[in-house]
């Protein structure tokens, strides 16, 4: 598998990452090598074989009375925001 | 007094005993850590303020009669798990800034037991790697040579046990994260069956494997933190419903009868000798005291670590984009518009491997390549975990070595992430079927500690630690210090 540079670039953008001119020959060839070593996963198989998502058999969602069980800590968490006003999260502006 | 030379459980027993007071301990262990952390690098954050005030009042419990086999014992904290007040870094300069609002329920536990909080340890950035040279805070030297890697993810947890700044320490094992270190530094690194411990407040990264568990110096350290930091939690809905037994009542047992599994897939290429040598030296300790060995495969489990590296950057590329420069972590200057907000924040807030992981996962879950990877990839868990199924069918734990090789050099491996992901082809099985292990150590090669894992099937927390203090009882590896640090 070999990915490249416009590859690495779509999947950055979708990911929401900024990756420099200089590092993007890097990640194309380190990519594609682990896409490369996750392939022999295509020899294995799997015809009739459950996908398994959770280690544990038999659990149960726990559900639980629909109530409000937490106080407001709005502003303690507002401390670790990096810009807030009149207790809201402030972006740059996106409707023009 | 030298607590230092004493395990977790010993230096309980002096405090209940009055033989010296926790205040005393935590002084003992704040000033170790003042004269060796700068070298090793072993801990990001030192909380003198908060291990007093928590000494203090395990103090006054012990006085009151109330206090437990861990009242007044010092540990330290991966930098992982909130901290109430106090740097959650986990290793990441997208959370240099960040201090925990809350305490994690491992955390709030251990402090309920009357533990002190000496500090919050190095680690591997978001937990991605086996050497702890990821993190932000630069990496974390072995104290058994200091050219060499602890390990990692838990790697200042490692090291800050091995060279005793702390009598015993909290990890998270996503792929091997606990035992790998403790393999490479000389400790019992114990990773609990997947949902025993509540994941509530540790950073997540790959959520159908994260666990917490102990990096320690014997089994029955292990055994009596495991007790205090088990059990369920509703804050976390994959924490298992099921009362935690007396893991320390579990230590006396025999060895007589006891079916161990040999994985012959863990003795083939690859292996270092002197680490086959010493493993292979431990499994002939077993069957001196009375258990049987059984050699059988497990054909799938060579497929492991590329089945992990797709489900863990998956799961991580989910779990990583909470961190949007918007909430809380780093946020870039001066953002031209929202997406440039986004790009550049997370650009500028993580690590190199931490990108690569998130790409990897953004790519084997995007439309196209989806069936191909991480559906495949599923399946093949299936594959090792029915393999797992079968051999506990037959035997009661499997053993192997824990690590194929002792610590390699500081910037051995940083270049090539495909030969740092093969650290972990012996840990990582256990983190995809959800089994509990342990590595003790079980020799030294050249200076180096190297580790036996023991592996068994879901909630066979006690015959692990069993299995592992049985060998203790026979052995010393586990009592030796890196010379260092003696």
């Amino acid at each position: 598998m070999t990915l490249t540079r416009r590859d690495v670039e779509g999947i950055a953008a979708l990911a929401r990452l900024e990756i420099t001119e200089a590092e993007l020959p890097v990640y194309v060839g380190s990519l594609s090598r682990i896409l490369g070593f996750v392939d022999q996963l295509s020899s294995a198989a799997t015809d009739g074989v459950e996908p398994m998502a959770h280690p544990l058999e038999n659990q149960v969602q726990a559900l639980r009375n629909d109530v409000i069980t937490e106080s407001d800590h709005r502003d303690r968490y507002q401390g670790n925001a990096p810009l807030v006003a009149a207790g809201l999260y402030l972006v740059p502006k996106v409707i023009e | 007094m030298n607590p230092h030379l004493m395990t977790a459980a010993e230096i309980g027993r002096g405090l209940r005993a009055g033989k010296y007071t926790s205040i005393e301990v935590t002084r003992h262990f704040l000033e170790r850590i003042d004269r060796a952390n700068k070298p090793l690098n072993a801990f990001v954050t030192v909380t003198p303020e908060r291990a007093m005030a928590d000494a203090k009042r395990a103090d006054a419990m012990i006085a009151r009669g109330d206090g437990g086999p861990l009242t007044g014992v010092p540990l330290a904290h991966k930098d992982i798990f909130c901290t109430d007040g106090v740097l959650t870094s986990c290793g990441s300069r997208m959370l240099s800034n960040f201090i925990a609002p809350y305490d994690a329920t491992v955390v709030e536990r251990l402090t309920a037991a009357g533990m002190v909080t000496l500090g919050k340890t190095n680690m591997d950035e978001f937990a991605m790697g086996s050497s702890n040279e990821t993190s932000w805070y630069g990496p974390v030297r072995n104290p058994w040579d200091g050219t060499k890697v602890p390990g990692g993810s838990s790697g200042g947890s490692a090291a800050a046990v091995a060279a005793r700044l702390a009598p015993v320490a909290t990890g998270t094992d996503t792929g091997g994260s606990i035992r790998q270190p403790a393999a490479l530094t000389g400790l019992t690194g114990f990773k609990p069956t997947y949902g025993r411990v509540s994941r509530y407040g540790m950073v997540a990264f790959a959520s159908s494997l994260d666990q917490a568990g102990v990096l320690a110096q014997s089994a029955e350290d292990a055994a009596l933190v495991l007790g205090a930091m088990a059990g369920h939690d509703a804050r976390d809905s994959t924490s298992v419903d099921t009362p935690v037994p007396d893991y320390a009542a579990s230590l006396g047992r025999s060895m007589k009868g006891l079916r161990i599994g040999i994985i012959r897939e863990f003795f083939g290429e690859g292996l270092e000798d002197g680490t086959g040598r010493a493993v292979k030296t431990a499994l002939d300790g077993y069957r001196a005291m009375g258990a049987t060995l059984v050699e059988l495969s497990l054909p799938n489990l060579p497929l492991s670590v590329p089945t992990y590296y797709v489900v863990a950057p998956a799961e991580c590329s989910s779990n990583l984009s909470r961190f949007d420069g918007v909430r809380f972590g780093h946020r870039c200057a001066e953002p031209r518009d929202l997406m440039d907000l986004y790009r550049r924040s997370r650009g500028e807030g993580f690590g190199a491997e931490v990108k690569r992981r998130i790409m990897t996962g953004t790519y084997v879950l995007s439309a196209g390549y989806y069936d191909a990877y991480y559906l495949k990839a599923q399946k093949v868990r299936s594959l090792i975990n029915a393999d797992f199924k079968r051999a506990f069918g037959e035997v009661d734990v499997l053993m192997g070595p824990t690590t194929p090789t002792p610590a390699f050099a500081i910037g051995a491996k940083v270049d090539d992430p495909i030969t740092m992901y093969l650290n972990d082809i012996y840990t990582i099985g256990a983190n995809l079927a959800g089994l509990p292990a342990v590595s003790v150590p079980c020799g030294l090669v050249d200076g180096l500690p190297v580790g036996l894992q023991i592996i068994g099937p879901h909630f066979a927390e006690e015959r692990l630690l069993a299995a592992a203090h049985a060998w203790q009882l026979e052995t010393d590896w586990h009592r030796k210090l890196p010379p260092l640090f003696a």
